[in-house]
């Protein structure tokens, strides 16, 4: 390095100290004369300008560009977080509408059962939950959340939509067994309400699938019960409330006997997606009482 | 006269590049504010890898760049910076290209003297006596930020001197 440097001293025979004196003197003269007078500054700047400003407006495009890449870089991490964030928001919200879905299904049929309510609103009445059911596609027989602590008793009927759908058939302190009207032993003494013709209605578990269940027993001399006449309970039954609406006939047949018609019915209950029900706080036997 | 023109061409890119550098790509790379000082690395480098007379001439025309872009007054930074070029280069005695301690200091601290330098020539002057507030927020930023730009910067100084010394040592032989 040292003969270079020699041999750099050898061409340019001015010591350091000299030239640093030098410069030193018109820098001096440069501030003094640039202090007191702006007769260097114009042709300085216009020099640089000309020189210098194209290049820096490239590089500074070329900075930007660095820049807005090393901001994307910072964004990609925020938005890698922001990302889960997001999608722990979407699972959050997806169970939010789920849930609110389901309190939709529930408002629905709590308005069915007010309207209910409001049809048959001379009994008192607790609504209760379906907790349990029997396997099987249908309601046959199911568990409610309500029991002996809300004033449930043995043979309370239970409604839902807008019909009949069974009795409370066991009680705990917490919770009923319910019985519905389409359970195969289950037979309900009803009526046509246009005409207050008695007859049975009867579950029946072949005809489950069909959706309908079966009466029998009707006495209809008169011939005057047509197919879509709605069937209540009948004042006579020693379970039911009297003029609860059970469904409607969709089918009429003759018994062979030529004095009873049998037939089946349309329940007006969708016993298939039960969620709530009523139960009336009323027993038939203590009302007669 | 051939390979000095070609080391004062290689310097006079270098010079401009820094400076576009610095006052362009790292305006955008800036921390806080502070962008690091690219002509102190620079001239400093080149004082202590060449000596006293390169380091004063890096120096001088490093700072009287900046004085035609950025100050009011020509020839104040072109005289910070030479005397520091000219300081550095005093150290070339002690200089080894593989030690990286003594550079590393030497950038430093011919940082925090421009700082130094600086804020008594353009602040103190004008009566700007808070020099705690300019060191805090101001100097050591940049003597930070400048020292972690040197650890990138300075050994490709290092290897671009060294290849123009090996050429200019070729060219020596050949021509002797």
């Amino acid at each position: 390095m040292s003969p270079i440097v020699k041999k750099k001293g050898e061409k340019f025979t001015l010591p350091g100290k000299y030239l640093l004196f030098i410069l030193t003197l018109l820098c001096t003269g440069l501030i003094v004369l640039t202090f007191s007078t702006d007769f260097l500054s114009a042709p300085a700047s216009a020099v640089g300008g000309f020189l210098i400003t194209p290049l820096q407006n490239g590089v500074s495009k070329a900075g930007a560009w660095l820049n807005t890449r090393s901001e994307e870089l910072v964004q990609i991490r925020s938005l890698i977080s922001e990302n889960e964030e997001l999608k722990a928001q979407i699972d959050e919200l997806t169970m939010e509408n789920i849930r609110l879905q389901q309190d939709r299904y529930e408002l629905t049929n709590l308005r069915e059962l007010y309207d209910l309510d409001a049809q048959y609103d001379e009994y008192e009445k607790v609504g209760a939950r379906i907790i349990a059911k029997d396997s099987g596609n249908w309601f046959h027989s199911f568990v409610i959340n309500k029991g002996s602590n809300d004033g449930l008793m043995i043979d309370m009927n239970v409604m839902a939509g807008s019909g009949l759908v069974g009795r409370i058939v066991d009680v705990g302190p917490t919770w009923s067994k319910v019985m519905s009207i389409i359970d195969d032993n289950s037979n309900t003494s009803g009526m046509i309400l246009s005409t207050s013709d008695n007859l049975i209605v009867c579950g029946d578990l072949e005809l489950y699938a069909e959706g309908v269940i079966r009466f029998e027993k009707l006495i209809d001399s008169a011939d005057r019960v047509v197919e879509g006449d709605k069937i209540v309970t009948s004042n006579v039954s020693d379970k039911y409330l009297p003029g609860i609406l059970i469904g409607y006939i969709s089918k009429v047949n003759v018994d062979s006997n030529n004095l009873t018609k049998s037939g089946l019915i349309t329940p007006a209950v969708d016993f298939e997606h039960l969620e709530e029900v009523l139960v009336i706080t009323e027993l038939k036997q203590t009302t007669e009482d | 006269m051939f390979v000095g023109m070609k080391r004062f061409f290689v310097s006079v890119l270098l010079i401009i590049l820094c400076f576009l550098l610095q006052t362009t790509v790292f305006q955008w790379l800036d921390f806080g504010g502070i962008v690091p000082n690219l002509m102190i690395v620079l001239t400093a480098s080149f004082g202590f890898m060449r000596g006293e007379k390169t380091g004063l001439l890096f120096g001088f025309f490093c700072g009287l760049l900046t004085d035609i872009f950025f100050a009011s007054v020509l020839g104040l930074n072109a005289m910070i910076y030479m005397y520091i070029g000219y300081a550095n280069g005093k150290f070339n005695r002690i200089f080894y290209p593989e030690e990286i301690k003594l550079p590393l200091v030497l950038i430093l601290v011919s940082d925090f003297c421009y700082g130094l330098l600086y804020y008594i020539t353009f602040f103190l002057m004008r009566g700007r006596f808070q020099f705690g507030f300019y060191f805090m927020n101001i100097i050591l930023p940049e003597m930070v930020y400048t020292i972690l730009v040197t650890l990138l910067l300075y050994p490709l100084v290092l290897w671009l001197n060294k290849k123009l010394e090996e050429s200019e040592q070729r060219s020596a032989r050949k021509f002797v």
